[in-house]
């Protein structure tokens, strides 16, 4: 086993801080009432219900605890948000606006509205990932229900100018939301100052629990139930809560808002050292979204090398006990490179060279060094073992990151010799 | 992580094939050289082989893709030392899938990849030299 691991994939999980878990283990043994009981036990789990409310309220800066609905996580609080105000609204129209470069969460939900006559329009970002307000604003149509983009974006960590289309969905009496789940806990984030009227997030990305997700959504927000049998969260998700999980997530939640200055500035070190270490030390390597700054999120590095692939990067990252996410982990099954890199107009071949590193409060500096040293390592490795290294280097094949003008296209390489094995295949 | 299994997306020999490549590398003077790439993903493999006599002495392989598809290379290149032009052409992916003990579903399209590298390599010393292969270059064209 390497003799040492970096864990830099907080964006799929994080360890339960010990403060949290203190926090939940009444909660499994002797707290272990339903809160929709009437009596004492139940009535005693619903207060820790309510405080909790209160805590995930204060993350946010929602106005009341009232507007906290639990879910059992992120996608379902993201399901619900997109399909429940559809719903709701579909007597005033039939039309969603989302960004094109959503999580599957949103995108799925809306084929799935699709089938049912909504339609909706997919607003472009730009080479960082970034959206133009102006965009949203030339988008809405009369029949335009609800406007959906996400806060931080889960591949490439690009902020997007929330409060701006915040105004003009409120100018224009349109429901927003806004999925958090990539931002809570790393961004600032104050529902009213963003003007949006429904926002998920899952503490399970900031030391809570998993099962659990949160969908805020103030009166503005009209909400159809996507789950039926049950009163819970005031008729609008039936089921019983995942108590033990809402009592830790509130708790992260409020050390979260907290110690999000020194959580912020810690991991924004970490990410300029990282990222200036892997630009110096590894060749024909390009990072991908935002500088470090006000436009990304500051935990998120998302890389792109030249010539070798992600899948092996993240192989032997892993031998080497370094943990990393390759181009969207929940697509890394499908063989697609992530419709995020291809929305920035990343080249293909470099999408295919892609992985992404969360970072936490628990990462050190010397980590950082550690994993510029293996990531210059391995891509060496891989690069010996890759055909285009070598037609780079016989001047065959160009590089996208820094061209010397000479040779074709990786892309052009590549359709040529695939070309020949769909005539071969042909034949099979 | 307290516990001491090693947890690995592959089985021990695709892993050890992928870590430690056999036969990686390129052969200076090939007698015939494939290079293919999968259109499912856009990995790209590239066989070079040395022949003499009617079988294969040497064979190399360099490998743009995941770790399947340089375990599926390497392994290809290993079997298919020593055989004779006409078994080589018979060569089958599933021969891969079965020396490296399995592949997960989504990535059996790596070893048909190397199958592919592999034909290539053969149709292209076919090309150069129909002389020396005259029944094995009907099967390879068929
Ligand atoms: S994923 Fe395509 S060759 Fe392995």
């Amino acid at each position: 086993m390497a003799s040492r691991t970096v864990f830099l994939d907080h964006l799929s999980a994080t360890p339960v801080d010990p403060r949290v878990f203190d926090a939940m283990k009444p909660y499994f043994t002797e707290v272990f009432g339903n809160p929709s009981s009437l009596h004492r036990y139940g009535l005693q789990v619903r207060d820790a219900l309510s405080k909790a409310r209160e805590q995930f309220a204060f993350l946010i800066n929602a106005e009341s605890p009232e507007e906290i609905l639990f879910t059992s996580g992120g996608t379902e609080a993201n399901n619900l948000a997109i399909k429940g105000i559809a719903y709701a609204n579909q007597r005033k129209g039939n039309h969603i606006i989302i960004a094109e470069t959503e999580h599957p969460s949103i995108l799925e939900s809306i084929a799935f509205l699709e089938k049912q006559g909504f339609t909706h329009s997919k607003v472009r970002v730009d080479k960082l990932g970034i959206l133009n307000p102006d965009d949203v604003r030339n988008a809405i149509t009369d029949k335009t229900i609800l406007i959906a983009v996400h806060h931080v974006n889960h591949d490439i960590g690009s902020i997007q100018p929330i409060a701006e289309i915040g105004k003009i969905a409120n100018e224009k009496g349109i429901a927003f939301f806004s999925d958090a789940t990539a931002s809570a806990g790393w961004v600032p984030i104050d529902v009213r100052a963003m003007g949006v009227n429904a926002l998920s997030f899952a503490p399970h990305r900031f030391y809570g629990p998993k099962g659990v997700g949160v969908l805020y959504r103030n009166r503005k927000a009209r909400l159809v139930s996507i789950i039926h049998g049950g009163v819970q969260e005031n008729g609008r998700r039936a089921g019983t809560e995942n108590v033990p999980a809402i009592v830790g997530g509130g708790l992260a939640a409020e050390l979260a808002r907290k110690e999000m200055p020194q959580r912020i500035e810690h991991v924004q070190k970490l990410q300029k050292r990282l990222m200036d270490g892997l630009s110096t030390k590894v060749p024909y390597l390009k990072i991908n979204g935002p500088p470090c700054g006000p436009h990304r999120s500051p935990s998120n590095v998302s890389l792109a090398t030249e010539f070798i692939e992600g899948e092996g990067q993240l192989l032997l990252l892993d031998h080497h006990g370094v943990c990393v996410a390759s181009g969207g982990s929940c697509v890394s099954k499908s063989l697609k490179v992530s419709h995020v890199l291809s929305a920035i107009g990343l080249d293909h071949a470099l999408a295919q060279g892609s992985i992404i590193m969360t970072l936490g409060k628990d990462n050190t500096e010397s980590d950082m060094d550690y994993v510029v040293e293996t990531m210059a390592k391995i891509v060496e490795k891989l690069r010996t073992m890759s055909p285009m290294w070598d037609e780079f280097q016989q001047g065959k094949i160009d590089s996208t990151i820094a061209p010397r003008g000479i040779g074709k296209s990786f892309t052009e390489h590549a359709a040529a010799v695939s070309g020949h094995r769909e005539e071969r295949s042909t034949t099979r | 992580m307290s516990d001491t299994k090693e947890y690995t997306l592959y089985n021990d020999k695709v892993m050890d094939h992928f870590m430690n490549p056999r036969n990686m590398g390129d052969i200076q003077d090939a007698d015939g050289v494939g290079e293919v790439g999968a259109a499912a993903c856009g990995d790209i493999m590239k066989i070079s082989l040395k022949i003499q006599d009617g079988k294969i002495q040497d064979a190399r392989f360099k490998t743009f893709g995941c770790g399947s598809a340089i375990a599926s290379s390497s392994m290809a290149t290993e079997l298919i030392k020593g055989r004779t032009i006409e078994d080589a052409l018979k060569f089958s992916n599933q021969e891969v899938v079965d020396a490296l003990g399995g592949l997960p579903p989504v990535k059996i399209h790596c070893s048909v990849l190397a199958e592919e590298a592999l034909k290539a390599a053969l149709e292209d010393y076919v090309k150069k030299h129909p002389e020396a292969v005259e029944h094995a270059e009907t099967a390879a064209t068929k």
